[in-house]
């Protein structure tokens, strides 16, 4: 806020000849029609369409930071660095599946969809992950060979749209994900603009080339949990009850999302948060639809606790996850994985600075480039644009995500063993304390230095 | 050599893996499934040239991501018959549920009764041939493939189409956005004969009337706004 009133306070001799020579008041900006939001209502003056960009919220909401750990003290004692064991493997879709996918670490790699990213892009996500253990995610626009080729464990997706969607992929996944929502759209389809619709991409969704493609954002053949619960028969049907299926939401009502996932037959639930990225939709819809990660995770641990089913049907998040700790907080407000988007871009190379000319042409910069829809990505990642996807090297690309998934596990150890824990799935609730009283409330932990968790009476 | 499955006694499980099992080659071609009695799911993910008679009616999915199969339907069909089929075909010999043929990839998918709303929706190659009505919605957001209809189409036909073509021999109740009728030329006079004939139907293609997209929603434009 702007204080427009003249200070009371006694001025100094020299301020005082300055205030003097002032005449004016100091121009004042709005913080309601800010520099940002008159922009963008001349950006919609002129052009006539709302803004559609990639990425996730950009607005700052309660997450993963507003949480600290305790750590051992007297009454809890911690693990030995590199000496005592900490292990991090998970094992997802017990449930049902005869055939669970068993990860190293709970860190999996999350949907992203052959036309929002390049065939090279696809694969060095499959090296990355292969590398490090986990498992990758196909997504709107079939699965690819660059990623069936590269990801020892690939989980298929089965979208509103369909496309591509045959029976021999759906065999030759190790899992079925069926996406109910995303965070960033929760009731929002997928958006793919002409420029990136190559003839592949095209052939891959049998659309013409060219078009503004725009997804399904409802299931053509199902409405409602008692049609989900008939789809995922058909489903494990149709692959023999081997495969996990799990059912993928949007960060809207977690509470009654995973409990109808659960009673549809999931044998995981992934849940978004509004801090996730997608390739392109309305930064109205990004901005103003679906709540906070942080908020998501304790409705839905509930729900499947109520039900008997904590850890029977694994809980994975997503949804603005950038390091190992909050990978250790997401586990510890009782998450069984997390999953990774636009962290795994950037650790291939998406807005690296090393880039900043090409963006400065754009009119960006590295770390603001969010129009990954329109193909231009001077990281060659989002794009279709066979000269721009030769700048990002599928083999360095996937070494750089093995790494970084490492660090990332590493960084959850190290927390954990800090807690005395040695599985990161011992983290708990107990182990955390919130510095806002926001977070308090989401994570339902005590605000820092109190008992107080708000709503919990006291 | 026929051989038959009583679904009852030996279960949905028991029925679907020893379908899926037969290959090209096998000398086991024709399958007849007796009590079916609304079940869902029946005869999913086949992919070899059997015969599949079932002797009654289906609840969801029959057929679901056939491919080569043929599967007739002595009875009605349940939602979402053949969804995602990807080659072979599909006859139901009565009435269709919902979303009949949803997003099927190629194949053939025949009702010899009604289809309800949806038939079509978000095809992809697909052949739909019904010989009665169709009901609301259908060939929304359809892609690719045909849907012919020797009775009526119900409100908003083809809604937010692509290139899938619609033959309509009766009358429509209403198009759904950015479709529109399109000539009959020689081509399709010519194409729709051939689906009438695989379809084992009799109808003079001359008395059909065709539609598709009018692509005006390809790309986005401000002044179509209303439409979206
Ligand atoms: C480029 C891009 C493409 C995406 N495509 C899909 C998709 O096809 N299907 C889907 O379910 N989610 C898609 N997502 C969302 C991710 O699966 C995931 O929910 C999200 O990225 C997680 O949040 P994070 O980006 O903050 O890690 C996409 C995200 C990005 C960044």
């Amino acid at each position: 806020m702007t204080d427009q009133n003249h200070p009371q306070t006694e001025p100094k001799p020299e301020s005082h000849v300055e205030s003097r020579a002032k005449s004016q008041t100091e121009p004042v900006q709005s913080a309601t029609f800010t520099k940002a939001v008159n922009a963008e209502i001349r950006r919609a003056a002129d052009m006539g369409i709302y803004d559609i960009r990639g990425g996730g919220a950009k607005r700052s909401v309660p997450h993963f930071d507003d949480l600290l750990f305790l750590g051992a003290s007297i009454s809890r004692y911690p693990l030995e660095g590199y000496r005592e064991k900490c292990a991090t493997n998970v094992t997802l879709g017990t449930r049902f599946a005869k055939n669970p996918i068993k990860l190293d670490i709970p860190i999996t790699i999350a949907g992203m969809s052959f036309g929002a990213l390049s065939g090279a892009a696809k694969e060095g996500l499959g090296r990355g992950a292969t590398a490090a253990g986990t498992s990758t995610t196909t997504g709107d626009g079939g699965m690819t060979e660059e990623e069936r080729g590269h990801s020892d464990k690939l989980v298929y997706q089965y979208l509103p749209s369909r496309y591509g969607m045959n029976p021999d992929d759906l065999r030759r996944a190790d899992a079925i994900e069926v996406v109910v929502g995303q965070g960033a759209k929760p009731g929002g389809g997928g958006m793919l603009l002409g420029q990136k619709i190559s003839d592949r991409v095209a052939d891959m969704r049998d659309l013409p080339a060219g078009i503004d493609q725009r997804s399904a954002c409802r299931h053509p053949d199902w409405t409602g949990p008692d049609d989900l619960e008939i789809k995922i028969l058909e489903l494990r049907e149709i692959t023999g009850w081997e495969k996990p299926i799990y059912i993928k939401v949007g960060g809207a009502r977690p509470y009654f999302d995973t409990a109808l996932a659960v009673k549809a037959g999931a044998d995981v639930v992934v849940l978004d948060g509004m801090q996730g990225g997608t390739a392109a939709t309305q930064d109205v819809f990004i901005e103003h639809v679906g709540i906070p990660t942080l908020a998501c995770i304790r409705p839905a641990v509930k729900a499947l606790q109520e039900l008997g089913m904590h850890r029977k049907v694994q809980l994975v998040v997503s949804g603005g996850i950038r390091n190992g700790a909050d990978v250790a907080k997401a586990l510890a407000l009782g998450a069984d994985a997390v999953s990774i988007g636009t962290a795994a871009l950037i650790a291939m190379g998406d807005n690296d600075p090393k880039w900043e000319d090409d963006y400065q042409k754009l009119g960006t910069t590295a770390g603001a480039y969010d129009d990954w829809h329109e193909g231009r990505d001077p990281a060659g990642i989002t794009t279709q644009d066979p000269e721009l996807a030769a700048r990002l090297d599928p083999l360095l690309a996937g070494k750089r995500l093995a790494n970084y998934l490492k660090v990332m596990t590493l960084e959850a150890q190290t927390i954990a063993r800090a807690c005395g824990k040695s599985h990161v799935h011992n983290l708990e609730p107990e182990d955390l304390c919130a510095l806002t009283i926001e977070a308090a409330a989401m994570a339902r932990v005590p605000l820092a230095g109190t008992d107080w968790i708000p709503g919990k009476g006291i | 050599m026929m051989t038959t499955i009583d679904l009852t006694e030996q279960g949905l499980r028991y029925l679907n893996e020893t379908l899926q099992q037969q290959s090209a080659g096998t000398n086991q071609q024709d399958w007849t499934i007796i009590n079916p009695r609304g079940s869902h799911a029946i005869a999913v993910g086949l992919d070899a040239p059997i015969q599949v008679t079932v002797n009654g009616s289906t609840g969801y999915y029959c057929g679901g991501m056939n491919k080569q199969a043929t599967i007739m339907v002595k009875g009605s069909a349940g939602p979402g018959v053949a969804e995602n089929m990807t080659s072979g075909m599909v006859v139901v010999e009565g009435d269709a549920s919902q979303y009949a043929g949803a997003t099927g990839h190629g194949g053939t998918l025949v009702i010899r009764g009604n289809a309800a709303s949806r038939c079509g929706i978000s095809m992809k190659g697909i052949d739909i041939i019904v010989a009665g009505n169709i009901g609301h919605m259908s060939a929304f957001m359809a892609q690719k493939g045909n849907l012919v209809v020797l009775g009526d189409a119900g409100e908003a036909l083809g809604d937010s189409l692509y290139e899938a073509r619609l033959y309509v021999r009766g009358s429509v109740k209403s198009l759904g956005a950015d479709c529109i009728e399109k000539d009959m030329k020689d081509e399709h006079i010519k194409q729709l004969a051939e689906l009438l004939e695989r379809a084992d139907m009799d109808a003079d293609p001359a008395s059909f009337r065709r539609y598709g997209s009018a692509r005006q929603l390809y790309h986005f434009d401000v002044d179509n706004v209303s439409a979206y």
